[in-house]
């Protein structure tokens, strides 16, 4: 940890004569969510951490839906947590609606997904800020980097007003604020997101440094006054009727649950946006960025979906003391009154009165595989990047990124051992494998269907996965430990306790099985093996048998961990022997600075790419385009051949200096 | 110490030898072993010391009897790759060999790459360090060769088919997932059943091609060939010539009798079955006058024809009919006793023959055989060709890959009658597509989101 060397009295100069404001182990640059998550995990973890933001009253703002989770977004927020992060407990305190979705489609991809009350969430989040030991947080816009003098490692930043602000590690997270532009139909200016101030200067200073730039853009619809819907002529979407919560930590309580509303598009809003396309900014050429394409705005999906009759669309609250309701499916950059005129079509809209139009907004960020799996630029020492800056879209896949490079700030501090999750063990892994491994193309969304072993990495089990790595990075509290072996013991008693248990198959057992409706048995049966049939349940089994075999009655959480790793075990094995293939790549390390041009027998292409990426290991190196399996085998043998090499020189020397 | 799958390949070079031997190398060596060996003292190979000499039988998944055989087994890491190794050592006909070859795939073994025993020695610190960069020479080599391979290979036909299944499962594929994905976006519901006639109707289009593929059909049975002539043309005697070349008579085909046997020959390492073998001694033997009729009943079955013809006399009115006979089909025209003086040249008989390909022999003393079997071996592979250290050709492999793209097909029939959920069903379908993929080098993942977003009009 670095000394305390803030003078109270005197003012502190450094060498170019700015004043020294503060000298902090880290510094996170954007109290979005990437930001925040960063911020907490670097000063619970102990370091001494500011956390910069350009408005002290919009801390983990929701500029766009105001919603958390989803299908894999849900599954990051579970991670996060089960590393100890601060989104799925914050969203637990300030959620309106809980749902579970998927829930006929196999347990990996059940996925909770909750609404928002936006500004609750966000003071919430600023007040657990304000409150972590360790961490300050200032409204200060960041300009500028400091490096050293060869540029090979960070310094502290510059603030607008001249002060600076010093530390050994720097993470930018600073969502679309980089040269922020709005667009709203012929109407743009520099901004960013949801009326604030843009930042201008900071990517110039990464230019700088040798960062290389993208620029991207998204969107976000209209918020229409709830006075004036026709919530008639809309289907109500309620919430589950069963508690849910993000986090491991949260035990069970009701809710008050807020309603979103249903409608859709029709053939008059789509003539409207036809007839207007000339108008529509990204036809018209004034938007150059590159937007996601699983987020189109409405004008994009009428263009490419000609076909598709009408578009669902769903009002969703903002929150509980706000009458502004998020237009979602509906996301635009359309004229003033193109978007007036489109909306009056919609069934329930007719009258509606827009509080806030929507916009498109363009915004630098960092191509990502300038970026280690740690998250920190290869080439310029104790700088990190999370969050939408690294070119991803998404609170979740913000706030995911955040905590890594949090901790790993954290780890850089304390000269520890880095955290990098692999692609078999958490969707956060998936997501950051794939942006330093491959990059990316457009705002980055997290989906299912990116994890190869998607039965594995389901968010019942996200705790059993990630939270031994919490505790060792110094991010799993007591209490959650506790909590957590104690869960893990429950499980694994109760599967042992089903091997052991077997029935035979007499008239009595199986008169108990007809009654319990499953099937006879005709050999000497586990319990364990009839729970693997796919409609019987733990509870059924219990029932059956006792009371002459007791089995303990289960948490619902617990309950399910044992009845899934049961049902199905045979997918899980199948995807285990997998990642054990994979997991020798993976260990295979490559040096930081190998010189692929010594590598001899790979091909150009390859060459190339893995001179680009530097990846960290052989099972990374796999996955750039480009590297092919007969360059995979080139580089293990290489590295077998230096590695022995290396081994015949050490023993040379050791017999020539005895 | 085990370096990825389970790895086999035949490790003798091809043809020579009385003694073929199957290595298979990996962690599930040993198991893959026992699928396919039945030991004669009703032991599992998994309960066998290492390095002892087990005598049995290769089994194919029906419980017959393929071969006589040896295996033993040496384990980790006392073998050749430091991997469990087990090597079954069987008779030198490749015909078996590869039978029982592919026996070891269908058992969960995958076909070993070019390298790749000495590849996984290496790796596991066996052979000396300055052997690396052979290594790699062999693996650069083997890029190459797929490369030209991915270009040349497939026949047009062949891989549109294969494209469109990757197709339709790349489409059934990207409907659950986006269903899966994107749950509150309007997306139809995947109608399970839907999938499962689908899948049903892909595992019925891989059977048909399994079955008229021109080398699933070579590989499976043989390549179908006639040896006509007139008589004292020389036939038994290439026939034997042939049969001694390749020394075995492998196996008599099942339910036909002596009377009209099939024999098998390996010549060109394309097994021939050759039709009516003892009709063909029989006619050269006793001088019978052989019925063009039942040439003619020969060439219709044949996928290849020998044709023989007597260079040592002039063409008859005999030779001119079976001429006749070989229109339209793959014909290799012999023309026989080349060590004495000719009297009808190889460029006459071609002429006659409509420029078919001419080879002239002496089949008594062998001259001119070699030839022969290149020219087998070229037409029956038409351009493919041989690993070096896995004795098998490529075309096996597709008949293979298309077996195992059958079996998660089967697998995906499977987890829908289960009620295991779309997830898994997607798990499977993916794994489909991949095997698929490693026939038309189309494997990669971003494909799927891409149709994902191309189909389904997604978003907030």
């Amino acid at each position: 940890m670095s000394e305390e060397s803030v003078n109270p009295v005197m003012p502190v100069m450094d060498a170019e004569g700015r004043f020294v404001a503060g000298t902090y182990d880290v510094i996170v640059v954007g109290a979005g969510h990437a930001g925040v998550e960063a911020a907490l995990a670097a000063a619970r973890i102990g370091c001494r951490t500011l956390l910069a933001t350009l408005s002290m009253d919009n801390i983990a703002l929701m500029p766009c839906n105001p919603s958390v989770g989803g299908p894999a977004k849900g599954h990051l927020v579970r991670e996060l947590d089960a590393l100890g992060g601060e989104m799925g407990v914050n969203a637990d305190k300030t959620c309106i609606q809980f749902r579970m979705l998927n829930t006929g489609k196999g347990p990996a991809v059940h996925a909770l997904r909750a609404q928002a009350d936006k500004k609750l969430y966000q003071f919430t989040m600023k007040e657990t800020c304000e409150r972590t030991e360790n961490l300050d947080v200032k409204q200060i816009l960041i300009t500028d980097l400091l490096l050293t003098e060869d540029k090979k490692a960070v310094r502290g930043v510059v603030v607008e007003t001249g002060e600076v602000y010093y530390a050994p590690a720097v993470i930018m997270a600073t969502g679309t604020y980089l040269k922020g532009r709005i667009i709203v139909g012929e109407h743009t200016y520099s901004g960013g997101p949801n009326g604030q101030r843009p930042a201008m200067h900071f990517s110039d200073s990464l230019r700088e440094a040798g960062v290389r730039l993208m620029r991207f853009k998204t969107g976000t619809p209209a918020r229409v006054d709830a006075r004036t819907l026709d919530y008639d002529k809309m289907e109500i979407q309620p919430g589950d009727a069963e508690c849910r919560n993000f986090s491991f930590m949260s035990d069970v309580q009701t809710r008050e649950q807020t309603p979103c509303w249903l409608t859709y598009t029709n053939e008059a809003t789509h003539r409207i946006i036809k007839e207007n396309m000339d108008r529509a900014p990204m036809a018209n050429g004034i938007i150059e960025g590159v937007g996601p394409r699983y987020c189109p705005s409405i004008e994009t999906k009428i263009q490419r979906f000609p076909d598709k009759e009408r578009h669902q669309l769903f009002l969703e609250p903002e929150g509980i003391h706000t009458n502004e309701v998020y237009v979602q499916g509906m996301s635009t950059s359309m004229p003033a009154d193109v978007q007036l005129a489109f909306l009056h079509t919609i069934p329930g809209l007719e009258h509606c009165h827009v509080m806030r139009l929507g916009y498109a907004i363009e915004y630098d960020c960092i191509d990502p595989t300038q970026l280690k799996p740690t998250l920190e630029f290869k080439d310029i020492h104790g700088f990190f990047s999370a969050g939408q800056a690294n070119g991803t879209s998404g609170y979740e896949e913000a706030a995911a990124q955040g905590i890594i490079a949090g901790i790993n700030a954290a780890m850089f501090i304390k000269k520890e051992e880095p955290l990098v999750l692999k692609r078999s063990e958490a969707y956060i892994g998936v997501l950051i494998d794939d942006l330093v491994t491959k990059g990316t193309h457009e705002p980055y969304r997290m989906m299912t269907s990116r994890a190869e072993y998607r039965l594995l990495l389901r968010q019942d089990n996200a705790d059993q996965r990630l939270t031994p790595y919490g505790r060792r990075v110094g991010l799993v509290t007591d209490a959650r430990w506790a909590r957590f072996t104690k869960k893990q013991e429950a499980i694994q008693a109760v599967l042992q306790q089903l091997k052991d248990a077997a029935v035979n198959p007499s008239d009595a057992v199986n008169g108990r099985l007809a009654e319990a409706g499953i099937q006879a048995i005709h050999t000497r049966t586990t319990l364990y093996e009839l729970l693997r049939r796919p409609d019987v349940t733990y509870e059924t089994v219990r029932e059956a048998f006792a009371p002459d075999i007791e089995l303990p009655e289960l948490t619902d959480e617990v309950r399910q961990q044992v009845e899934i790793s049961i049902t199905y075990e045979g997918y899980i094995k199948k995807q285990l022997e997998q990642v054990a293939h994979m997991e020798k790549l993976e260990n295979k390390l490559l040096p930081e600075d190998l010189d692929y041009a010594l590598v001899p027998s790979l091909r150009d292409e390859a060459r190339e790419k893995l001179a680009a990426i530097r990846p960290r290991s052989v099972g990374q190196a796999s996955r750039i385009s480009g590297v092919s399996p007969a360059d995979v085998s080139v580089l293990l043998v290489w590295l077998e051949q230096q590695r022995r090499l290396h081994q015949a020189e050490g023993e040379k020397s050791c017999s020539s200096t005895k | 110490m085990q370096q990825g799958d389970t790895i086999s390949a035949i490790a003798t070079a091809p043809g020579a030898g009385g003694i073929g031997v199957i290595r298979i190398s990996g962690e599930h060596a040993i198991d893959v072993a026992d699928a396919v060996f039945r030991a004669a003292n009703g032991k599992r190979l998994a309960e066998v010391p290492s390095r002892q000499v087990i005598y049995g039988h290769a089994v194919d998944a029906e419980g017959r009897t393929v071969d006589e055989i040896l295996a033993i087994v040496m384990r980790s890491p006392h073998s050749y790759t430091c991997e469990d190794v087990v090597e079954l050592q069987a008779h030198g006909s490749s015909v078996a060999l590869r039978k029982i070859l592919r026996l070891t795939w269908q058992a969960g073994a995958r076909q070993a790459e070019r390298g790749e025993f000495t590849k996984r020695a290496f790796l596991n610190g066996r052979l000396d360090v300055s052997q690396a960069q052979a290594v790699m020479d062999i693996i650069e080599a083997r890029t190459e060769r797929s490369l030209q391979m991915a270009e040349g290979h497939l026949s047009g036909h062949f891989s549109a088919q294969i494209q469109a299944m990757q197709d339709a499962i790349m489409d059934m594929t990207a409907h659950i997932e986006a269903v899966i994905d994107f749950p509150e976006d309007g997306v139809e519901e995947v109608v399970t059943d839907e999938i499962g006639a689908k899948v049903q109707e892909l595992r019925t289009g891989i059977a048909r091609m399994l079955q008229t593929a021109h080398t699933g059909r070579i590989l499976r049975d043989g390549l179908m060939t006639a040896i006509i002539g007139k008589p004292n043309v020389g036939k038994s005697s290439l026939l034997n010539a042939l049969l001694r070349e390749e020394r075995a008579i492998v196996t008599d085909i099942p339910g036909t009798t002596r009377d009209s046997i099939e024999e098998y020959a390996e010549v060109g390492g394309v097994p021939l079955r050759i039709i009516d073998t003892a009709g063909i001694r029989e006619t050269d033997d006793v001088v019978e006058q052989m019925g063009v009729e039942r040439a003619r009943g020969y060439v219709a079955r044949a996928a290849l024809v020998l044709a023989l013809f007597d260079g040592s006399r002039p063409l008859t009115a005999e030779d001119e009919e079976i001429l006749g006979l070989l229109h339209g089909k793959d014909a290799i025209l012999l023309l026989n006793k080349s060590d004495l003086p000719a009297v009808t040249t190889a460029a006459e008989l071609a002429e006659r023959a409509g420029g078919m390909e001419v080879l002239p022999v002496a089949v008594a003393s062998g001259a001119g055989l070699d030839a022969l079997a290149k020219a087998i071996h070229d037409r029956a592979w038409a351009g493919e060709t041989e690993g070096t250290e896995g004795g098998f050709v490529n075309s096996e492999m597709q008949a293979e890959t298309l077996r195992q793209a059958d079996a998660q097909l089967a697998a995906v029939q499977g987890t829908l009658d289960a009620g295991l959920g779309l997830d898994c069903a997607s798990i499977d379908l993916r794994a489909a597509w991949e095997k698929l993929g490693e026939l038309t080098g189309n494997t990669v993942r971003e494909d799927l989101i891409d149709t994902i977003f191309s189909r389904f009009c997604i978003g907030k």
